[in-house]
């Protein structure tokens, strides 16, 4: 931090210097406060934007790429799909409920302001030890209420998401959410100022002291002092958001809006400007006429302030009072604070004497950071790891696995998010692998957030292409074929090599399996600088993606359940000795270390299509990824949710050599388990076959016992009843809510 | 016919409702935005779920006080059907147009799942084409549905057959089991002593179409269908 002529700037000396010269002269007071936000690495990206360029970014329905608030995906018939991810992880991490519930509204604000409606939200969500930690759930409780208040109150469904726990997540919970648009292409609006005299709108919220400084304390580690940074965390107001949901949407039906951007990190500053860079325009800006919540608020605090539910519009000469008709209709207060100029340059006056003026392009210009990267020394040693020994009661191992917090049913937290409103909700959270929801054009839309720091922690560069992995093949399992995906990447201090290289290598890992499977990244973020001073503790590497894929007819949507007494049981794929950041080397064992699954991207390809092949077949009656916990928790799901049992046999399962345990409960990717009737089978296998992939039939569903032989001798026996205490109760115990 | 469906700041069931009367039910219905004060052309009246106000100062209160809220109370008096959908049905309490009243659910926690209700009276408008004991399945999603009234009006309820819906198990089983908010005799939904003004915390509109249950079920058309008949009868 520089104190610079009494104002505090997080810019670096070499910085400073850099912005004199684009300058050509000293920045006043007010300018250094408006490039510090707009070169703080939340809004600049200036430590990640050379290794993000690996990403694969274009595919044959990608409209929009990254670069703009949200992807843009075309579903057929003049519709498309937004897609972004947002996090709210140091607000969460010292205000639960409020940081979680701004971050909805963060990322509701960049669906809505590429001009389609939000239709769905995902949570992915990351705390340290519930069972242990008081501190772990009070976060937890109130971050999951954070999300429900705000999340139900704007009436946009939170239709899937994923819970992990970690020790590393003690103090830095992560708290990623995710928002699906609709609209049509005719519709789309981009963040742009293009045409000169055009007004400049400032929509919702008034502009308070609130989130002062957010970005650049979200480019921070945690210290204790951060609980006296509350004033860095927004206020949430989730009837306001509703109302600019609507009023917005109308605005843009009169099709006078020309541009369109959500005020988050940065504010004012980083919204005009960034507008004014992508239109190739400038902005003339009246202070004055920015509506305020409070009196003596200086005009650095308004350019820099992230005050929630504030939208920037960009009306076309003449239109203004048809539009403000309608902000009038919803009571939304708004005021005309500017006009488009050509001159390039983002102008702030108070009063008409002008107060500071930049030049658009550096917001977008900010000095790019090379950062060293080397290999941290503990992932050499962390592979190498002696095998624990074999517990002799299997049974109750798998009872305990499926109460892992990570592994047990996440019913605690979806049932408080409302996941039907809209009535387009198919696939319930809970019933597949995936999400679905139905689009206007009579197809579906599986969604699905995937992220595991165990694994990536061990391995970045496998563990992220296995998160990305995982999300598609969850798209698989409900019958979609993956379209794109969104990353949002989350790691310690970039200034730490250690810590660098673990970031290039995640990316590494995303952009080959991207590559391989040929799926588009659509959009992101960055979030670094989660650590924590007080326990000196960076978080585990912590990608999390959400993907999203296309069902093209009804009758391939496919869930989890079993469905069916004498069904078959086939699993499909090898199981290798992969045990590294398994729940069960860690939950179990206690154990961080080993080889984590690694992927074999032809094999993973192949499998993915025959599995589609087959459920547009019809052949399939249910699906179930093998993920977190292995075989043995993927079959108990599909037991619990069917309400039936299952016997098997661990002897015909694909794998060489391995332990009882490793056969159970290995994480190795590329696997699935598949549900299939006497009618079915032969035709299955014949693809399956043709596909040269593993496969086996394993046993057969029914009766009220989950079973796992071994030829002959009976390894696990665990009635339906208690399959599903283990699993259903487990975090209401954990919160204290016995039942 | 012609059904209004009114929007308050905040609703957020409104488009779902329309959509489930024009796509499903095949019936004329418009959206009307609360500062109207004419209804004179609609059939019937529902007041859609969601958060009006954003649910400040106490769910359903500040609609209660709409404009349109004094066209909706003449429509009650002369006899149309009105129904509120679970912010709807608070609004309804809130304005006086039903008794009683809806508590934060007993576990504190918003819901949002699928229930079991028992059609307890085919008294209402409503449900007045349903046999008694009818299983109906549909989701509920609300943070205050927990209703409560004091016992004498409890009493008076059941004297007049008020009580329309109840919470049930799998099995039609009206117990504390099957009760997800802690509401008194596990009430679900109730009318008024006219039978004409229709209130439930589950949402009927995401019931109505087999796709969205996963029960393969659309009870919830069965409400909006008795509405429609009775209207085309009268």
């Amino acid at each position: 931090m520089v104190a610079l002529n009494s104002i505090l700037v997080e810019l670096t000396e070499d910085e400073i210097k850099e912005a004199k010269r684009m300058l050509g002269r000293e920045p006043n007071n007010l300018e250094l406060a408006m490039i510090d936000a707009e070169w703080s690495e939340h809004c600049s990206y200036k430590s990640s934007k050379p290794v993000l360029k690996q990403l694969p970014t274009k595919g044959p329905r990608v409209i929009i790429g990254p670069g703009y608030d949200a992807g843009v995906v075309d579903v057929g018939d003049g519709y498309v799909v937004t897609l972004h991810i947002e996090s709210h992880n140091h607000p969460s991490a010292i205000d639960p409920y409020g940081g979680a519930a701004t971050g909805i509204g963060g990322v509701l604000r960049d669906i809505l302001c590429m001009g389609t409606r939000p239709i769905a939200l995902l949570d992915s969500l990351r705390f340290g030890n519930i069972e242990e930690s008081t501190h772990s759930r009070w976060l937890f409780k109130h971050v999951v209420r954070g999300i429900s208040d705000y999340g139900n109150c704007v009436g946009v469904p939170t239709v899937a998401g994923e819970v992990e726990f970690d020790d590393c997540f003690e103090r830095n919970c992560l708290v990623d959410v995710v928002c699906l648009g609709l609209g049509k292409i005719k519709d789309l609006v981009l963040a742009e100022a293009k045409y000169p005299n055009d007004s400049v709108i400032l929509v919702g919220g008034s502009t308070g002291r609130d989130g002062i400084h957010g970005v650049t304390f979200a480019s921070r580690v945690l210290t204790e002092k951060s609980d006296e940074e509350r004033s860095a965390v927004q206020i949430p107001d989730p009837f306001m958001k509703k109302l600019i949901i609507e009023a917005t949407l109308e605005a843009i039906a009169t099709g006078h809006v020309r541009g369109l951007k959500d005020l988050g990190g940065g504010g004012l500053t980083c919204g005009l400007s960034e507008m004014a860079d992508k239109g190739g325009c400038g902005i003339d800006l009246e202070l004055s006429r920015v509506h305020l919540r409070e009196k003596d608020i200086s005009p650095i605090e308004i350019m820099i302030s992230e005050s929630q539910e504030r939208m920037v519009f960009i009306i076309e000469q003449g239109y203004e009072k048809e539009v403000c008709e309608i902000f009038d209709k919803y009571e939304l207060p708004y005021s005309i604070i500017g006009k488009v100029t050509d001159s390039g340059k983002l102008i702030v006056k108070m009063n008409g004497s002008e107060l500071a003026s930049l030049p658009a392009k550096v917001v977008a210009n900010a000095p790019i950071i090379y950062r060293k990267a080397v290999e941290p020394d503990y992932i050499k040693k962390i592979r190498i790891v002696e095998k624990p020994s074999l517990p002799s009661n299997l049974s109750s191992v798998l009872l305990k696995m499926l109460s892992c917090p990570s592994i047990a049913s996440k019913s605690w937290v979806y049932e408080q998010y409302d996941h039907e409103v809209g009535v387009r909700t198919v696939v319930k959270p809970g019933q597949g692998d995936a999400s679905v929801l139905r689009l206007p054009n009579g197809t579906f839309l599986a969604i699905k957030a995937d992220g595991n720091s165990k694994h990536c922690y061990i391995d970045p560069y496998n563990g992220s292409a296995g998160c990305l992995s995982e999300a598609c093949r969850n798209l698989v399992s409900v019958g979609a074929e993956p379209l794109a995906f969104v990353d949002h990447l989350q790691f310690g201090n970039p200034g730490n090599p250690e810590v660098f290289w673990t970031f290039k290598e995640s990316v590494r890992g995303l952009a080959d399996y991207s590559k391989a499977i040929g799926l588009p990244c659509i959009g992101g973020k960055v979030s670094f600088y989660n650590e924590d001073k007080v326990k000196n503790m960076a978080i585990k590497p912590s990608p999390v993606i959400a993907a999203i894929g296309r069902i093209e007819k009804q009758e391939w949507i496919t869930t989890m359940n079993f469905k069916h007494y004498g069904n078959h049981i086939v699993i499909l794929g090898e199981t290798k000795p992969e045990m590294g950041g398994s729940e069960y080397y860690e939950y179990i064992h206690g154990l961080t270390g080993g080889i984590a699954p690694r992927i074999d991207f032809d094999k993973e390809k192949a499998t993915m299509h025959a599995v589609l092949d087959a459920i547009r077949k019809g052949l399939v009656k249910a699906v179930h990824d093998v993920s977190k916990g292995g075989i043995a928790v993927a079959l108990a799901e599909m037991c619990i949710s069917g309400g039936i049992g299952a016997s098997v046999d661990c002897s015909k399962i694909p794998a060489h050599d391995l332990r009882i345990d490793e056969l159970l409960f290995s994480e190795t990717h590329s696997r699935f388990i598949i549900e299939t009737d006497d009618a079915s089978i032969d035709e299955f296998l014949s693809i399956m076959k043709k596909a040269s992939i593993a496969y086996n039939i394993i046993g057969k569903v029914g009766g009220d016992t989950l079973k796992f032989n071994k030829n002959k001798e009976e390894l696990i026996s665990i009635p339906l009843s208690d399959l599903k205490d283990s699993w259903l109760n487990s975090i209401p115990k954990c919160m204290g809510e016995n039942e | 016919m012609k059904v209004a469906i009114i929007q308050f700041p905040g609703s957020n069931c409104d488009f779902d409702t329309l959509h489930v009367l024009n796509k499903v039910m095949n019936v004329k219905a418009n959206l009307v935005w609360h500062k109207s004060d004419d209804l004179r052309d609609y059939d019937a009246v529902i007041l859609p779920g969601g958060f009006s106000y954003g649910d400040r100062l106490r769910a359903g209160i500040i609609a209660a006080y709409s404009p349109v809220m004094k066209e909706v109370r003449r429509m009650a008096k002369d006899g149309y059907p009105i129904l509120g959908i679970c912010n709807g049905f608070q609004i309804l309490i809130e304005s006086g147009l039903l008794p009683g009243a809806l508590l934060r659910n007993s576990s504190l926690k918003f819901i949002c799942k699928w229930v079991n209700l028992s059609v307890i009276s085919n008294k209402a408008i409503f449900t007045h084409k349903i046999k008694k004991n009818n299983l109906l399945r549909m989701p509920i999603a609300h943070n205050e549905g927990r209703y409560f009234i004091e016992e004498d009006d409890l009493k008076e309820l059941y004297k007049r057959d008020q009580i329309v819906l109840k919470y049930a198990d799998e099995y039609g089983k009206i117990n504390g089991r099957s009760n997800p908010n802690g509401s008194i005799d596990n009430i679900a939904g109730i009318c008024n002593d006219e039978g004409n003004v229709f209130g439930l915390m589950p949402h009927p509109e995401r019931a109505s179409e087999k796709l969205l249950s996963p029960f393969d079920s659309d009870d919830g058309k069965m409400i909006f269908s008795s509405m429609i008949e009775y209207v085309k009868e009268r």
